[in-house]
């Protein structure tokens, strides 16, 4: 039972951070965007995130927990969105092609995180802003210690675990049930009939991309101030997990009440390696660990089989994903 | 009165241009390219303080300082190509191959495993042999694979074969665990007899390497542009439907390209193992995989300007390293270079395509 607690306790921290991932990336997508740039994207939000409150700490002189939590928030959101903005740049305005222009995104923000990230390590492995990552861990007052098992489970996680869910039930009420969300739509599906219609393509696909990179940059910025400790160090952990976003992006069918569920059962299927022996008993040898490790990525792969095999119209990718729009290239 | 007629037309309209003449295609991603390497040098200059000239003379030494800083530029370039080749009948047909990475893996551990239990039981000529076939074999399967579910589901490609990198990176992390067993690394394969590593040919290291992508390279050129199965290929690339009307089977063709493309990463793979590292590990695609299908879609599929555009990358990953040690910076700042770049060459490709008229021209032309 403690074993299946701590899974659980490790596996929905683990989920949030892909899950503003892929609601940023479904976001994008139901515009007809295929923005591959997603971990080069929670590179630079993670980073400027950590950037801001580290220095901030360093040079306030009595720092406090809320001005950081802002500051940070602020600087993941400009710099996540300043990403989705070259990606729509080049790819709305300038036509590129989406798949080539996202890959070098990644590499582009990998490389911005890591090459600055090196300066404030200063030589040492790791540093550390331990106010931002308190305030951001920081567990709900009264509700987190009285019920015992209950608190730790539902109400022992810092206040981005809830503003993850929040977020995608909003983004499901946007996306489903508003005229915006109707327009967007239709802009992912077929642009030239948007178009035709009068809604502005371009609009929507700028607005969609920008705001869908700076809700996935908020996953970087969750891994490092709260997940990670509020520790940087220059690893290839984020580039994983954008991946993870991406591949959480089909598993859901496009849908952001799926990230909930799907955030989290991936969370579970990533730990499985390390909790699954302990709760069977048994001992499994660490090549068995290594190859416990693609379940995740095997389990979208099947989704994405079967979701395209049963051809559902609700489950289906948006029809224009990964294709520019030119009004005249009829 | 000017005002109003002018009032009504747009500032700016775009034009599409009906064949690019050579000059159009040439001039503007030479214009992309300084122009980047202006940004980069303003990036440099205001986050390093360093002049930017010397550094980028530094850079220059990074391929051209000595012969064995080029004989390593040279495999690194080779390297990339091979990739790069392989993605080209794939993204031709319009079938966004992005699983290289795992193709690769998969051929490299296919020789590795050849290397590790054959290397005593067979004649060093027949082990290459073998080492070879079980690459392109890996390969073409890891590829075949996407391409099977997208003909007969059209299952979404590009997100397929991204996944698959993942799990061919879990195999290799599993199998080089079991091949290692108690020790710490893998270390070298057959370190002490050398069984299944490539010989140094006419004193160079990489010569193998190096003659093996360029004879890919002129096979995959004239299979593109001579063959009956590379006009299938184009032909597919450009319209589906054009391609069932005059009667291809486009599965077939889409199966087949697949295999051709998975199993040229696979050797990609057997060339690493065999000729480069002599070892493998998760990181032996090195990320690879991906900056090929850059490499592969820049150079609008011609074999030729890939090799062009991978010695760019290489030269600018190679000088990045070398500016990393002479200034102590590190090595993270070629991503950097490189993205600025390949966003430049990847925005030129507009005004290649397009062309711009304003409207002060086109009144004139009215008159």
């Amino acid at each position: 039972m403690s074993i299946l607690i701590a899974w659980i306790l490790r596996a929905i921290p683990f989920g949030t951070i892909i899950m503003y991932g892929a609601m940023g990336e479904i976001m994008t997508e139901k515009s007809g965007n295929l923005n591959l740039g997603v971990p080069g994207i929670m590179y630079l939000g993670g980073f400027a995130g950590y950037g801001a409150a580290y220095f901030y700490e360093r040079l306030a002189a009595h720092p406090n927990p809320f001005v950081c939590i802002l500051l940070s928030l602020l600087c993941c959101l400009a710099a996540a969105m300043a990403g989705g903005l070259i990606f729509s740049f080049l790819t709305i305005t300038l036509r590129a092609n989406q798949n080539v222009t996202g890959l070098a995104l990644t590499t582009f923000g990998m490389g911005v995180a890591n090459f600055f990230g090196v300066f404030i390590l200063n030589g040492s492995s790791y540093s550390a802003a331990p106010l931002a990552n308190k305030a951001y861990a920081a567990k709900i007052p009264f509700l987190s210690e009285k019920f015992g098992t209950v608190s730790q489970l539902l109400f022992g996680y810092g206040f981005l675990v809830y503003g993850a869910v929040i977020l995608a039930v909003v983004l499901h009420i946007i996306l489903n049930h508003t005229r915006v969300g109707l327009q967007l739509r239709a802009v992912g599906e077929n642009p030239a009939t948007a178009d035709a219609s009068g809604i502005s393509v371009t609009k929507y696909k700028y607005l969609a991309t920008c705001l869908g990179a700076a809700i996935s940059g908020i996953g970087g910025l969750y891994y490092v101030l709260d997940y990670n400790q509020g520790i940087w160090a220059t690893t290839g952990q984020i580039e994983a997990l954008g991946w993870l976003a991406v591949a959480l992006v089909i598993f859901t069918t496009w849908k952001p009440l799926n990230t909930i569920w799907g955030a989290y059962l991936f969370g579970v299927l990533y730990w499985l390696y390390q909790f699954l022996p302990g709760i069977l008993g048994i001992t499994v040898s660490s090549y068995v660990t290594d190859l416990i490790q693609m379940v995740p990525y095997v389990v979208t792969i099947v989704v994405l089989i079967v979701v395209s095999q049963r051809r559902k119209k609700e489950n289906q990718p948006p029809a224009s994903l990964g294709l520019a729009y030119f009004r005249e290239d009829r | 009165m000017k005002e109003m007629v002018t009032g009504k037309e747009p500032f700016v309209r775009i034009i599409k241009r009906d064949v690019p003449s050579k000059k159009d295609q040439v001039i503007p991603r030479v214009l992309a390219i300084l122009a980047a390497l202006v940004v980069d040098a303003l990036f440099i200059f205001f986050v390093t303080g360093l002049n930017p000239f010397a550094v980028y003379g530094v850079m220059f030494q990074g391929t051209f300082g000595t012969s064995i800083r080029f004989s390593w530029a040279l495999r690194d370039l080779v390297t990339l190509l091979c990739i790069g080749i392989a993605l080209a009948p794939a993204f031709k047909m319009r079938f966004w191959n992005v699983g290289a990475e795992g193709q690769v893996l998969m051929g490299a551990l296919a020789t590795a495993l050849c290397m590790v239990y054959l290397g005593g039981a067979l004649p060093t000529a027949l082990l290459l042999v073998v080492m070879c076939l079980a690459s392109l074999l890996a390969g073409a399967l890891w590829g075949w694979i996407p391409a099977f579910f997208k003909a007969k589901w059209n299952t979404n490609e590009t997100l397929f074969t991204l996944m698959m990198n993942y799990v061919a990176t879990s195999i290799v992390a599993c199998a080089t665990n079991i091949m290692r067993g108690q020790a710490s690394s893998l270390g070298k394969l057959n370190m002490g007899t050398q069984a299944g590593w490539f010989p140094s040919l006419l004193g160079q290291r990489y010569n193998i390497n190096i003659i093996v992508v360029t004879l890919v390279m002129f096979l995959m050129f004239f299979y593109l542009k001579y063959s009956k199965q590379g006009y299938e290929i184009s032909v597919v690339g450009e319209s589906e439907n054009t391609a069932r009307y005059v009667g291809i089977r486009v599965k077939r063709v889409l199966m087949r390209t697949m295999c051709i493309s998975g199993a040229i990463c696979g050797l990609c793979g057997f060339l690493i193992v065999a000729g480069k590292d002599q070892t493998i590990s998760t990181n032996t695609a090195g990320g690879n995989g991906f900056t090929a299908i850059i490499v592969a879609w820049m150079a609008k599929f011609n074999p030729f300007y890939m090799a062009l555009i991978s010695f760019l990358l290489v030269f600018l990953s190679r000088g990045a390293s070398e500016i990393a040690s002479a200034y102590g910076l590190n090595d993270f700042a070629v991503d950097i270079i490189t993205g600025i770049i390949l966003f430049f060459l990847l925005g030129c490709e507009f005004f290649i395509q397009y062309r711009l008229v304003f409207r002060e021209k086109t009144r004139k032309e009215a008159q």
